[in-house]
């Protein structure tokens, strides 16, 4: 009996894997038509992609992205598993960028005590930004996803009138840019510099405790039970006890809270200041990523760096003449395959099981009956 | 009967309709080969007439207008079925739903008619009269199968029976010379219990009391709907409250409302001695109330989740299950298959997903789960719905063992043996109130009958005369 369990856990493992795998290879399939639709050898092209991407500069170029790109698929997650879709990841991690670089720039005290300051309010911003798509949700009954998408263009709004001298924002010498006021140098959190390859933001550590927390307090703790509990049927979450509406609005602040870590490694790493050049539409990406990850952290992790990959090599592509929406091309059917091919394997899995246990019963029944029939 | 429907594909066999061999691919196929099927779950739309509903998706057969009332009045009459083509379906009792079905089915030119679980909503006066229609058509020349767990109703109204135990046939019997005991045994291969309790162990201690529930709903229209009135009951340690009842009469609410899922308007819920009626599902259940959902696949599974995540599921705050705020997996898996053993749960193994087991092994899981957390009330809503006999007798038993042990059983059903069998008290509930109480040791299912359609009322007392 324990090796049909056994079997059962490793045919699971192999459908969870054969999914993401299955959708990749329908991509790259489809993205060789196309180069060779525009006239040039695909072949060549994915040759470069790999020996580009795997240099030691793109790789660190590549991990830097896939830190802000983790923590936006792990913000989406987090509402994915409750079966919310927090669209809003996009304005919550930006107002929350936006008001923690001002914070930033206006104190004056030692790193140790700013850096804690500056991520904690871009979390708490984040987590009222998404807050009230939650209790809208809880009391009047709005769709989450109408009430983000329209949160965005709020927070787009908002930041854009602050974001003006006189305002929150300043002139920069070249009079041509405007910005919040720079970090102190105090402020900059720490890097890890790797010689030629570049600088790698130190904030990947705080990504890498960020998935760590996921997976421990979806998976090991009461509060992730029953958040999955919500996720799987509401109407057993409330029979088992669960408040629903209290889950709702909990876990969408929680959502918000992790987007607005998503621009801290630019902040914090990079730019030290939001001005318009602040990357911009990350939430969407990283919505794509938490499909392509199933909701899993580690395959968030694996699907952050595809991004990052892909992104560094077909940058690259246009410089040897390729088109760059080449990357746009890949990407779109990537996602369109993941999702499709999740529901078909999730599918053909379930009903295997459920043959294979019919299977099993059925010949644990003719065992015993046979015994009988000899005693 | 999802193949038969063409709703699902057989792996191999073959149906041979009128000495004709078929494949049905989908129910189209299988309406156009003349087989119909009334499901258990009536697929009317509230808001349209008979007529209306008739018609819906075969407007080609006879039109929408008079000649498609023609032909609905021709049916009607042929077969008796005294079906009004201009009443609207919500104006309709569950009866009259019924024969809407079947009259649906006839209309699309049926020579074979499936009925699933027909009777389950019917009180026994309705079941008489379904069988009166279901011989009309018989002597037209139809085909009629019909499916049930009630063996007095198969023995009564079927010609040839087939037993159909775990996917495969056992046994085709005729019900001349059969009886209900012989026909139970071949639907488990053993020998079968019967629903009868033992010696009282009633004491005189209450343990769930309910004083003046009340509770109101607005339905879409704006109008303000009674749905629980009045209700107050008392069930002591060691006695189980039968509540009969046809569905739909706020049985599913009363549950609801003493679990904490939904909030009365008024009236006070007292568990041994603690008013709990403003306390949470979560404290409630904490506090020592099981509950076995009438609907388990919406209240009482994660189908999609493992059989240990589904012995978590309503006990996560307590022992084995979790230690402070972090669960105690090990722990849990350890006491899933302890119950998957103790209550012979058949599958083989704790990480196979809830859906891929039968009805009455998730029941099983769900009786084991409710009963390891030594409930002081155990709330059992239709326990034995769509369970095998096996698992059936095996529930009961737990129910009685239950009752033995000192705990309060509130149970709901619609089978009536299984409420007279097992219940020390019985109530009657009838459109939010409970109209009649009776004595399970004396009363007939009939006599119950009449008070579920509001017929009777009060205490009600066996007549002799009554006795058919």
């Amino acid at each position: 009996m324990k090796k049909l369990t056994s079997r059962i856990d490793k045919e699971r493992l192999f459908l969870g894997i054969a999914a993401p795998v299955l959708a990749v290879v329908a991509a790259l399939v489809v993205t060789a038509l196309v180069i060779a639709a525009t006239g040039k050898n695909p072949g060549a092209a994915f040759s470069d992609m790999t020996t580009y991407g795997f240099a030691s500069d793109s790789q660190v170029y590549i991990l830097n992205k896939a830190t802000t790109y983790y923590l936006a698929g792990v913000a989406v997650a987090i509402g994915f598993r409750m079966n919310l879709f927090n669209i809003g990841v996009d304005g919550q991690y930006r107002l929350a960028a936006f008001i923690a670089a001002v914070l930033g720039g206006a104190l004056t005290v030692p790193g140790w005590i700013a850096i804690p300051l500056i991520i904690v309010s871009a979390m708490a911003t984040g987590a009222l930004w998404a807050a009230i798509a939650g209790v809208l949700k809880v009391t009047r009954g709005v769709s989450e996803v109408i009430s983000t998408i329209m949160l965005n263009s709020i927070a787009t709004a908002v930041i854009a009138y602050l974001l003006q001298p006189g305002r929150l924002g300043e002139l920069q010498q070249g009079g041509t840019l405007v910005s919040t006021k720079p970090l102190p140098s105090a402020s900059h959190f720490f890097n890890i510099d790797t010689g030629p390859a570049g600088v790698l933001d130190g904030f990947v550590v705080v990504a890498v405790l960020v998935g760590l927390a996921y997976w421990f307090v979806l998976g090991r703790t009461r509060f992730g039970f029953d958040l999955r509990t919500v996720g799987q049927s509401e109407s057993a979450a409330s029979a088992s006890g669960v408040s629903v509406k209290k889950m709702i609005a909990t876990s969408m602040v929680i959502s918000g809270a992790v987007a607005g870590l998503i621009g801290m490694p630019t902040l914090l790493n990079e730019s030290h200041q939001y001005d318009n050049s602040f990357p911009t539409g990350i939430g969407f990406t990283g919505i794509a990523i938490a499909l392509l990850g199933r909701n899993n952290p580690v395959g968030i992790a694996l699907g952050a760096l595809l991004w990052g990959f892909l992104e560094r090599t077909t940058n690259h592509l246009e410089f040897q003449g390729y088109d760059k929406e080449i990357l746009g091309v890949i990407q779109g059917v990537i996602v369109l395959c993941v999702v499709i091919a999740y529901e078909v394997v999730g599918r053909y899995g379930l009903k295997r099981q459920q043959q294979k246990v019919g299977a099993e019963l059925a010949a644990q029944a003719a065992a015993a009956t046979k015994k009988q029939e000899v005693a | 009967m999802k193949i038969l429907y063409g709703m699902q594909q057989p792996d191999e066999g073959t149906i041979t309709v009128g000495g004709e061999q078929v494949v049905l691919h989908n129910p189209g196929d299988a309406i156009a080969r003349g087989i119909g099927m009334v499901h258990q779950h009536f697929m009317l739309a509230d808001n349209l007439t008979v007529l209306e509903n008739v018609v819906l998706g075969a407007e080609k057969l006879y039109g929408i207008g008079g000649k498609a009332r023609a032909k609905i009045k021709e049916i009607s009459d042929a077969y008796s079925l005294n079906v009004r083509p201009d009443v609207l379906v919500e104006e309709l009792g569950v009866a009259d739903r019924q024969r809407v079905e079947i009259l649906k089915v006839l209309y699309r030119g049926a020579k074979t008619l499936i009925l699933d679980e027909p009777t389950a909503v019917l009180v026994p006066q309705e079941v008489d009269a379904l069988f009166d229609n279901l011989r009309e058509l018989k002597a037209e020349g139809l085909t009629v199968i019909f499916i049930s767990h009630k063996l007095g109703e198969v023995l009564s109204v079927a010609d040839e029976i087939t037993v159909i135990r775990r996917g495969t046939t056992v046994g085709t019997v005729e019900p001349k010379g059969t009886t209900p005991k012989q026909l139970a045994e071949l639907m488990v291969g053993s020998e079968l219990p019967t629903p009868e309790t033992e010696e009282s162990t009633v004491t005189d201690v209450p343990m769930l009391k309910l004083d003046g529930l009340h509770l109101t709903q607005t339905d879409l229209d704006g109008v303000e709907r009674i749905i629980l009135d009045e209700i107050s009951f008392t069930i002591h340690k060691g006695e189980v409250l039968g509540i009969a009842g046809v569905e739909g009469n706020g049985q599913s609410e009363l549950v609801e409302a003493i679990m904490g899922m939904r909030q009365p308007d008024a009236g006070v819920v007292t568990l041994d001695d603690t008013d709990i009626s403003r306390t949470a599902t979560r404290d409630r259940r904490e506090a020592g109330i099981g509950y076995i959902p009438e609907d388990r696949h919406r209240h009482g599974l994660l189908l999609e989740a493992p059989l240990w995540e589904n012995r978590i599921l309503g006990h996560v705050t307590e022992r084995p299950n979790s230690r402070g705020g972090l669960l105690d997996i090990k722990a849990a898996r350890t006491d899933t298959q302890r119950i998957v053993e103790a209550y012979d749960v058949r599958t083989p193994g704790i990480d196979v997903t809830a859906a891929s087991l039968s009805g009455g092994n998730q029941q099983k899981l769900i009786v084991g789960r409710e009963m390891s957390h030594n409930p002081k009330l155990l709330i059992a809503a239709h326990p034995t719905r769509g369970v095998d006999v096996g698992a059936q007798a095996a529930i009961w038993d737990y129910i009685r063992e239950a009752r033995r042990e000192g705990l309060a059983v509130l149970l709901i059903s619609a089978d009536l043996d299984e409420l007279i069998g097992l219940s020390d008290t019985l109530r009657v509930m009838y459109r939010g109130r409970l109209v009649a109480d009776a004595d399970p040791a004396t009363i007939t299912p009939e006599e119950l009958g009449s008070a579920m359609t509001g017929a009777a009322t009060g205490h009600l007392e066996h007549t002799e005369d009554d006795e058919r």
